[in-house]
């Protein structure tokens, strides 16, 4: 029998385990967005060598306009992985379900990762306008992936208006400051033990993500950090391993932290400890 | 370069006034290998360097005074990633900042200075370049409306088609990524070398053309929608300017451009050879900075063949 390597056996684990949105389920729970990487070309070979299956694509409505922005696109759909577009930049609810609807043409796909920005500084999720065009979204037959906050009172109205994902924040877009709030996303986690749980931005490190999938998160969601590394597809090998160790680790359950040393082999009785 | 070679070279060219449609026109010219390889492979860098002294033999227009990055108090962790992914920097003492461009050390206490890069203005730039290949005997065959040199172009020995994005038919590959600009003219800044502002969404730069005029730059955008400016990208653009300096509150707006860069997936240049004729295309952002370089390398390949050697690997022949 050929001996596995560590990619293998993350696939055979992932399999095991998978990942499941509106019904659709994967292997990787690494997810990548496709802003600010060197090329095209190095994006897909960060794609394809991660295992990531899922990718989010920001639509600009002046390139959504007359497929302007074909020639991306198509380099995007040639990966063969799922296509999530977003919203990125949106302000308003009406813009963001207009960019949604031509999202929708384009990729031909009714999934669609929801964001309305409160500010351009912090790109903060302008709540009171996502849970309304989550709800606008939902009727009008997409899948809503809502970019939230860990706010709990927030994600009750997003599952009512027919999210059946929720992507909470780390911390602000691009700011590669880890997981900002702790307390709150493992609150979230336990509020919310059967929704799919998404941290969506803020990550910047392998670590972070690693410690994202030790709560219990479901799947990281990742730009900056890859498309801005001196060497991309390493960074998104290096983050796809860290989500798999983060998950692998929260299924075979974390120990809990003691407050006193307890020695793994007992030393009472051991002949001759001293000269060891 | 083939003219000055002693090739007898014809150039045909669509637009009533010549590259007035060219992507080149609105160029920002920068001849800045250090400061591209920030995030470009690393034989723009090598070919960058190469075009800057191929340059400087035929443009005596282009000013070698350096390039400066800069980055807003909040963004020093921009400029720190910056200088650890480029060479042929040093890092500027606000003191040396002040002698080297003293309108920028009200705003900044430190840049970085890539001494060895220039920069050009496009418009006198092609104007020396087409003056220098009349003289050499070069020709032009003005306003033809083609879809591929074949229509127009018979007895050559070679048809080199450099049409950026309108080769698009011919080359599937190739995309386009639009770039918006804003021209501006301030009578209260002086800058003499281009001066990029990182932000983490919105990098941009300023390449002073002379007289006071600066040309603000470049928006990314995967399109190639040819419209006028958006709202929003001109608002990025004037809030970069305002940034580098609030004096550029007071300047004149002379207008804003547009234009679609005709890329690769892998954003480097290529040269394609189909028989007899040759694309040249795909040179992405790097338009100035890589010209001379892949004139350099045509040249050879037309009188030496298929044992030209070919250090950047740009050239694919498909017969």
């Amino acid at each position: 029998m050929p001996v596995m390597n560590d990619q293998d056996l993350q696939t055979v684990a992932a399999k095991a385990d998978p990942l499941t949105f509106y019904g659709v389920s994967f292997g990787s729970r690494l997810l990548l967005g496709t802003a600010q990487y060197p090329s095209p070309a190095i994006l897909q070979a960060a794609v394809r060598q991660s295992g990531c299956e899922i990718i989010t694509v920001s639509l600009r409505r002046e390139s959504g306009r007359d497929r302007a922005g074909q020639g991306f696109w198509e380099l995007i759909k040639d990966l063969g992985v799922r296509v999530l577009p977003n919203t990125a930049g949106c302000r308003t609810v009406k813009e963001a379900v207009t960019t949604a609807q031509m999202a929708r043409e384009l990729f031909e796909t009714a999934w669609i990762k929801l964001e309305v920005i409160a500010n351009d500084d912090t790109l903060q999720p302008e709540v009171f306008g996502l849970v309304e065009a989550a709800r606008e979204l939902s009727q009008q037959g997409f899948w809503v992936f809502p970019y939230t906050t860990e706010d709990l009172g927030v994600a009750e109205k997003l599952l009512e208006a027919g999210c059946q994902v929720l992507m909470p924040w780390g911390a602000p877009i691009g700011s590669g400051q880890g997981l900002n709030n702790i307390a709150g996303l493992k609150t979230m986690r336990a509020y919310f033990p059967d929704t799919p749980l998404v941290i969506d931005a803020g990550i910047g490190a392998p670590s972070q993500a690693v410690r994202a999938m030790e709560l219990g998160y479901d799947a990281v969601l990742l730009n900056t950090a890859v498309a801005k590394a001196a060497d991309p597809v390493t960074m998104a090998q290096a983050f796809a391993a860290a989500i798999h160790a983060g998950r692998s680790a929260f299924t075979a359950g974390l120990m809990e932290p003691r407050d006193m040393a307890s020695p793994s082999t007992p030393v009472a009785g051991t002949p001759f400890f001293e000269l060891r | 370069m083939l003219a000055q070679r002693g090739h007898r070279v014809q150039l045909v060219e669509t637009a009533p006034r010549l590259f007035e449609h060219a992507a080149s026109y609105r160029a920002g010219a920068m001849i800045a290998p250090y400061c591209e390889a920030e995030a470009a492979e690393a034989v723009v860098q090598q070919a960058g360097l190469e075009a800057l002294r191929l340059w400087q033999a035929v443009l005596p227009e282009l000013a070698v005074n350096g390039t400066l990055v800069v980055a807003a108090p909040r963004d020093q962790g921009e400029l720190q990633r910056f200088k650890r992914l480029t060479q042929g920097h040093e890092t500027l003492t606000h003191k040396d900042l002040q002698a080297l461009e003293p309108d920028l050390a009200g705003q900044f206490a430190t840049a970085l200075f890539y001494r060895e890069e220039g920069h050009l203005s496009p418009g006198p730039a092609m104007r020396r370049l087409i003056a220098t290949f009349k003289a050499h005997g070069g020709e032009f065959i003005e306003r033809v409306e083609a879809d591929g040199c074949n229509d127009v172009l018979t007895d050559g020995d070679y048809i080199l088609d450099c049409r950026g994005i309108f080769a698009k038919k011919q080359l599937p590959d190739l995309r386009g990524v639009r770039g918006e600009l804003v021209y501006i003219r301030s009578r209260e800044v002086t800058l003499r070398r281009p001066v990029r502002l990182l932000h983490p969404r919105f990098p941009l730069y300023i390449v002073p053309h002379g007289k006071g005029t600066y040309m603000v730059g470049a928006t990314m955008i995967e399109s190639e929608a040819e419209g006028p400016v958006t709202l929003r990208s001109a608002l990025q653009l004037l809030s970069a300017a305002y940034a580098v300096h609030p004096a550029f509150a007071e300047a004149e707006i002379c207008g804003f451009a547009s234009g679609v860069r005709p890329a690769f997936p892998d954003n480097l240049p290529k040269i394609i050879v189909r028989g007899n004729y040759i694309h040249i295309n795909g040179l992405y952002r790097h338009g100035f900075l890589l010209a001379p370089v892949l004139a350099r390398q045509v040249a050879d390949f037309i009188e030496q063949g298929r044992a030209v050697s070919d250090p950047y690997h740009w050239i694919k022949y498909e017969e």
